[in-house]
């Protein structure tokens, strides 16, 4: 299994973007062209080697793969140490992805410091495995909070008019919630003298202090996420970002959130978790109700999709915390299994399915320079091809069968039925809201009559366009019909996960 | 006082000798060729260094030498303190050079009354007696003052001046008051007999908390921590750039070291007394440092800002008294001088030919100007905002763990929110480069040594984060003995 290559696999997906991105910057000053080629070979050059963490994947083990552990800061004995799991590979494969269909999908829209831009989403993919491989706490918090700085200048230089109110409260917002994490991963160590995150799951912890480290873990990933109430800066974010920044934020930044929840607070405080799931649960489902009816008022595109992106990952969070219910009624953790598996498949598919919606908007920005509502209108008449994806993609945001949307919504609204009835009930309004604000915008953007001399004037998509929204949707469209290949690569993985955190911790 | 002991201070004899010869040089040098001053005074630091790092003092077993009836001190904190203190000076005087030169200030003065910081700065590191602490403490005192008002033309220097002066004295004149204490109980002025005398006195002799008072007065009068730190704002606006430089890095050095061989060689049974002490000031000095800064619109005063709520950060690592927190302030205080060093470099690089680039909006679209010089400020701010992986991230997460091990977990959580809150003004720093256009399109030409010093300097700082494992093991086990 652990060929010579897989040994250093991880290292090669983090290192080879971030060195690439000083070869872009350097070589590419002065020369987009030189800088568009060198990232798209950088990150096609990535994807491919990354492939193996698809075939090469031991579905049949809960056990770290391609692990890679070597010591870095020997005093404190931390580890650079380097691993995937079922929950992991998925997430790197998608961050693989993105990595390549962002170069290309801002091949024409950005004209100002082309290299600094590639550099830094290639920087951002490096940073982004890296948080998604990381099995040492400090490790982990170095690679989650890097990445805040690219994504920090992206918004702010190529943002829209008020980029640097949105990226400022982007870094602050999630720079606060990390720290209360960095104040718990600290005392974890000063508890077991270790910066190993596996270690952690094992560790005995009083219930008084995994419910303080279940706070310190909430503030930052509840933010990374976001969960209402700490959700207002990703309007922001995502309504000045240029597109590839919104797509990078939406597709992957989010789910590091979700990831954090399953490396983290799950695992190493499996009592506290269970003894306030009724808060987690409780903000999800407000998430999913009420931001689904914020989603509904919004005149803005993107501002429409960043609230349903919020609304979407109250499933992750639901179907996370709804396994405590469930073992608590039923006593068995098989029935949990399917929640968090469709938290899982909830965020794959929300990854693709936002990234593409992200994309569609950006498509529209860049001939019309507009993303409000009320200056399109029956976009198919000029743009059939465009109208083709824009409602394939919106049918799959409201959680249309047959879509990777629906699978991920469907499991974690069956598994809730089994904590309560009443979670299941509010949590499948959302097949309502999402369907109104989803349906609504396509009709009153693509359907309908030409709404004025601009929407006339309309090119259709071009190849390079077509080939990133067709891919996407080939994605969408494979995972909504045969989503068994990423529920083989969880399985395992979900099954340890729930045998772990049903077993008390406390000492 | 035989041979072997004089060799000990070798490294600060070296610095006296050249300060007086380049001194003594300046008189036979015509305007065109002082540039030989600069060459050496790098060579005195160069030199400095390898004297210092021969070390052949240390023999298996053995921590520590003394010399001078026990009033100096060698051991390896002194030795890393003071070869840092080298590598600070010598990027000082790099950027120092292209300042003096553009202002008309280059005289060989700064390079003499610098060096005697330096031995100032040397002599408070290896200090083992009140009188040495006292030496030291005044040598580097006197130097600055008079490099404060080093620009005859301006009037502001001379007020800043003056004022560091009467604040300074009388920060001086607390701490003999203290330290006259201290000798009244204990009778011995060195800081092992002074110890041993505590050890028998217990620790609630009150004529020794009140000398503890006093001298912790002293201290934090030095590293400018709130409630004595109105100096530091005005004085870093007022001294040119090149001397605020100077008194923004190596003095903390100094300090840092004086604080541990006084709170901790000779007070250390005080412990439970000063920790109290200081604790008030950490917190003090990050919430105002921090607070104030947000308000601030000259990047000098804004960085004398960060400077007070670094040194409250520089605070927490000593309260738990532990070789741990010891090592997280001594590698805090070098990774500060480091990064403070860089961040006036670049102030001074922005400075226009007679015109100090002191407004943060001086600083609008440098990215667009020069990336490079840009992506270093970048690099500096990030790292002083305690973003990983630059190095200020290390010496946070490191002191911060210190004050946790000294059981006070509430003031680590307010040492964050406030951090959370200073990381504002530094990325308004990064707005201004990287999200505003440029006012100013002239190209900015500096030096190649100029330009290959703030690479060093910004590769230190984010390569001494990434590979911090040897400097951290370094400064530890500096403190193994405890």
């Amino acid at each position: 299994m652990n060929g010579i290559m897989n040994g250093f696999l991880l290292s090669i997906l983090i290192w080879l973007p971030i060195l690439g991105a000083i070869a872009v910057i350097v070589a590419g000053a002065q020369r987009p062209a030189m800088a568009k080629g060198l990232a798209l070979v950088i990150s096609g050059a990535t994807f491919v080697l990354g492939l193996p963490l698809f075939f090469a994947f031991d579905t049949t083990t809960a056990a770290m793969q391609f692990t890679e552990q070597r010591p870095w800061i020997e005093v404190f004995n931390i580890q650079y140490y380097l691993g995937v799991d079922g929950f992991s590979a998925p997430l790197i494969l998608l961050t693989l992805f993105f990595g390549v269909l962002v170069v290309i999908s801002s091949w024409r829209s950005i004209q100002k410091n082309v290299n600094q831009y590639m550099a830094a989403f290639l920087l951002m993919e490096g940073l982004m495995i890296g948080v998604f491989s990381a099995l040492d706490g400090l490790l982990f918090y170095i690679f989650f909070e890097a990445m805040l700085i690219p994504m920090f200048l992206v918004i702010g230089i190529w943002g829209g008019p008020r980029r640097v109110y949105a990226t400022i409260k982007f870094f602050l917002y999630t720079f606060l919630g990390s720290v209360f994490m960095l104040i718990g991963l600290i005392y974890l160590y000063i508890q077991s003298g270790s910066w190993d995150i596996l270690a952690w799951h094992e560790l005995p912890l009083s219930f008084v202090a995994q419910k303080w480290l279940f706070m310190g873990f909430l503030a930052a990933f509840a933010v990374k996420i976001p969960m209402f109430p700490v959700h207002t800066w990703l309007p922001d974010a995502h309504v000045e970002a240029p597109t590839g920044g919104s797509v990078i934020l939406a597709a992957i930044m989010l789910k590091i959130g979700g990831y954090g929840f399953i490396r983290f607070s799950l695992p190493i405080t499996p009592d506290a978790s269970a003894a306030l799931d009724w808060l987690v649960i409780s903000l999800s489902l407000i998430a999913i109700v009420y931001i689904g009816f914020v989603a509904l008022a919004q005149q803005d595109m993107k501002k429409l999709i960043a609230y349903s992106s919020i609304a979407h990952m109250g499933f992750v969070t639901l179907g996370l915390f709804v396994a405590f219910s469930i073992y608590r009624n039923t006593g068995d953790v098989s029935g949990a299994a399917l929640g968090v598996e469709g938290a899982m498949v909830q965020m794959v598919s929300h990854g693709f399915i936002s990234g593409a919606l992200f994309l569609m908007v950006g498509v529209l920005y860049d001939r019309v320079h507009s993303r409000m509502i009320k200056d399109y209108g029956g976009v198919a008449n000029t743009m059939p091809w465009f109208a083709f994806f824009a409602v394939l993609f919106l049918m799959a945001n409201s959680g249309l069968p047959g879509t990777s949307g629906f699978v991920g919504e469907f499991m974690v609204i069956l598994s809730s039925f089994q904590a309560n009835f009443w979670f299941a009930f509010l949590a499948g309004l959302t097949l309502i809201l999402g369907a109104a604000y989803s349906l609504w915008l396509v009709k009153r953007v693509i359907f309908g009559a030409v709404a004025n001399h601009e929407v006339e004037n309309l090119q259709d998509i071009n190849a390079r366009e077509a080939l990133v929204l067709g891919t996407l949707a080939v994605a969408i469209l494979f995972f909504g019909l045969w989503p068994q290949p990423l529920v083989d690569m969880l399985q395992v993985s979900v099954d340890h996960l729930l045998q772990h955190i049903v077993q008390s911790k406390v000492i | 006082m035989n041979g072997a002991q004089m060799l000990l201070a070798a490294p600060e004899f070296w610095v006296l000798a050249m300060a007086c010869v380049i001194m003594l040089v300046d008189l036979f040098l015509s305007e065109e060729r002082r540039g030989i001053i600069h060459m050496l005074a790098m060579l005195t630091l160069v030199f400095a260094g390898i004297i210092t790092l021969r070390g052949d003092y240390l023999t298996a077993g053995v921590h520590s030498v003394t010399a001078f009836n026990g009033g100096f001190i060698r051991d390896s904190m002194g030795d890393v303190l003071k070869v840092f203190s080298f590598i600070t000076l010598g990027l000082i005087y790099t950027y120092a050079k292209f300042y003096l030169r553009n202002f008309n200030m280059f005289r060989a003065d700064f390079y003499t009354l610098s060096l005697f910081t330096l031995l100032g700065v040397m002599l408070l590191i290896s200090a083992n007696s009140l009188i040495m602490i006292y030496l030291g403490l005044e040598l580097i005192s006197l130097s600055v003052y008079a490099l404060v008002a080093f620009n005859r033309e301006s009037s502001r220097g001379p007020e800043a001046a003056m004022k560091y002066f009467v604040l300074g004295s009388m920060a001086s004149g607390m701490l003999l008051y203290g330290m006259s204490m201290i000798y009244g109980a204990t009778g011995s002025l060195g800081l092992v007999d002074i110890a041993a005398a505590i050890g028998v006195l217990g620790e609630h002799d009150i004529l020794l908390i009140f000398g503890l008072v006093f001298v912790v007065v002293g201290i934090a009068f030095k590293f400018g921590v709130v409630p004595f730190h109105m100096w530091i704002p005005d004085v870093y606006e007022g001294a040119p750039v090149a001397v605020t430089l100077l008194i923004s890095s190596l003095p903390k050095l100094a300090a840092f070291a004086m604080a541990f061989r006084f709170l901790q060689s000779g007070l250390g049974d005080l412990h439970m007394h000063w920790q109290g002490m200081l604790q008030v000031m950490a917190l003090l000095s990050i919430i105002v440092g921090n607070l104030a800064a947000i308000m601030q619109t000259n990047i000098k005063r804004m960085l004398a800002y960060s400077t007070i709520s670094h040194m409250g950060f520089v605070l927490l690592g000593l309260l738990p008294g532990t070789a741990f927190g010891f090592g997280a302030s001594m590698y805090y205080v070098i990774v500060y001088a480091l990064m403070s060093t860089a961040a006036f470099g670049m102030v001074i690089m922005l400075s226009a030919r007679g015109i100090e680039a002191e407004q943060l909006e001086d600083f609008k679209g440098l990215n667009q100007r020069n990336p490079f010089y840009a992506a270093i400020m970048a690099i500096v701010m990030f790292s002083m905002a305690g973003v990983p992986p630059m190095v200020g991230f290390f010496a946070k997460w490191m002191v911060i763990k210190a004050a946790m091990d000294a059981g006070l977990l509430w003031l680590a959580i307010t040492a964050v929110i406030f951090a959370v809150m200073g990381a504002f003004y530094y990325l308004r720093v990064i707005k201004y480069m990287y999200f505003d256009e440029p006012e100013n399109e002239a190209a900015i030409v500096a030096p190649v040594d100029f330009g290959a010093a703030l690479t060093l300097n910004g590769i230190m700082i984010i390569g001494l984060g990434i590979f911090s494992g040897s400097l951290i093991a370094i400064c530890i086990n500096s403190f193994a003995t405890l």
